[in-house]
């Protein structure tokens, strides 16, 4: 498959993400599927809602970056597990996807994108006469 | 949990975070970020590979690759004790709260559903499964009234100190 997703995007997505940790960001752990009629994308980002989410898109490569709050007013912090940063991750898109129909929702802190194919590229079977 | 996790320093975290470190606390509590995790998804393929069908399903169910340990963090103020765990992608109601003996436990599951008819996985990073983690509370605590909140994928549970438990300032009595 020539992706959202795996070999191309994971290298520049890797590096991105070096950098990003440098810069202080987090990856947020993904899931991707595609159909006949397109890829689904989730995204873990706890702390992130509708209006602390960017979605990116430049050229085929797509952004996400979730801003977050961890404040606690006037307490102090005892434990910490959670990384305290901002969730950010690139993807380079397969160019079957038709970028303007692509469409996000963030529901209890998971990102869902879905990102149809155009038309002209789906599977279509041809009759036979 | 233990003493030194809380005085880990910044540049620890980075370490681990890049990579470079991989130690046991990786399968009690799985930092959702490191690059590592991804390397250690890719073993797991390879060995579900290698293995077939039987064991790879085996070691599918099993916990030790497949633990979801979800972060938790702990905050202190005047009147209450503070739990914030990273719960992504549940509904109110699959979570499970207790509290028992000063502990604090917090478990439920992520079911595995698959959403979309004849899609293909391209890619797998997301746990499924049950969890449980608890937090030794360090205070005293009034169970009665403690509250949960689920919002953005975050809990926060508050739980208010007793009376004893909180600190109190003693006027100084001239004589």
């Amino acid at each position: 498959m020539n992706a959202v997703t795996q070999k191309e995007a994971q290298r520049p997505a890797a590096r991105e993400e070096q950098n990003g940790a440098s810069r202080g960001f987090l990856y947020p752990q993904v899931n991707i599927a595609e159909t006949k009629d397109g890829y689904l994308l989730e995204a873990e980002m706890p702390g992130v809602n509708k209006e602390s989410l960017e979605v990116l898109l430049e050229g085929n490569e797509l952004t996400i970056v979730g801003h977050r709050n961890f404040e606690v007013p006037n307490a102090e912090l005892l434990y910490r597990e959670s990384v305290p940063r901002d969730f950010r991750r690139s993807f380079v898109l397969d160019p079957a996807i038709d970028t303007a129909k692509i469409n996000a929702r963030v529901e209890n802190g998971v990102l869902t994108l879905n990102l149809p194919k155009a038309e002209q590229v789906k599977p279509r079977k041809v009759v036979v006469e | 949990m233990h003493e030194a996790d809380s005085k880990e320093t910044e540049q620890q975290i980075e370490q681990r975070e890049l990579g470079k470190e991989l130690n046991m606390r990786l399968m009690r509590f799985q930092r959702p970020t490191w690059p590592a995790v991804n390397e250690i998804t890719n073993l797991r393929d390879e060995i579900n590979r290698l293995f077939e069908a039987p064991f790879a399903e085996w070691a599918r169910g099993s916990d030790v690759l497949n633990a979801w340990s979800p972060a938790i963090d702990l905050y202190e103020d005047k009147d209450n004790l503070i739990v914030r765990a990273e719960l992504p992608g549940l509904r109110k109601e699959e979570i499970d709260i207790s509290l028992h003996d000063g502990t604090l436990a917090v478990s439920g599951e992520r079911k595995h559903e698959k959403k979309y008819e004849g899609s293909e996985t391209a890619r797998e990073e997301r746990f499924y499964g049950k969890f449980q983690r608890s937090v030794e509370l360090p205070k005293a605590v009034n169970p009665n009234a403690v509250k949960a909140n689920y919002k953005d994928g975050v809990l926060t549970v508050t739980l208010p100190k007793t009376e004893e438990a909180k600190p109190r300032q003693i006027a100084v009595n001239a004589s």
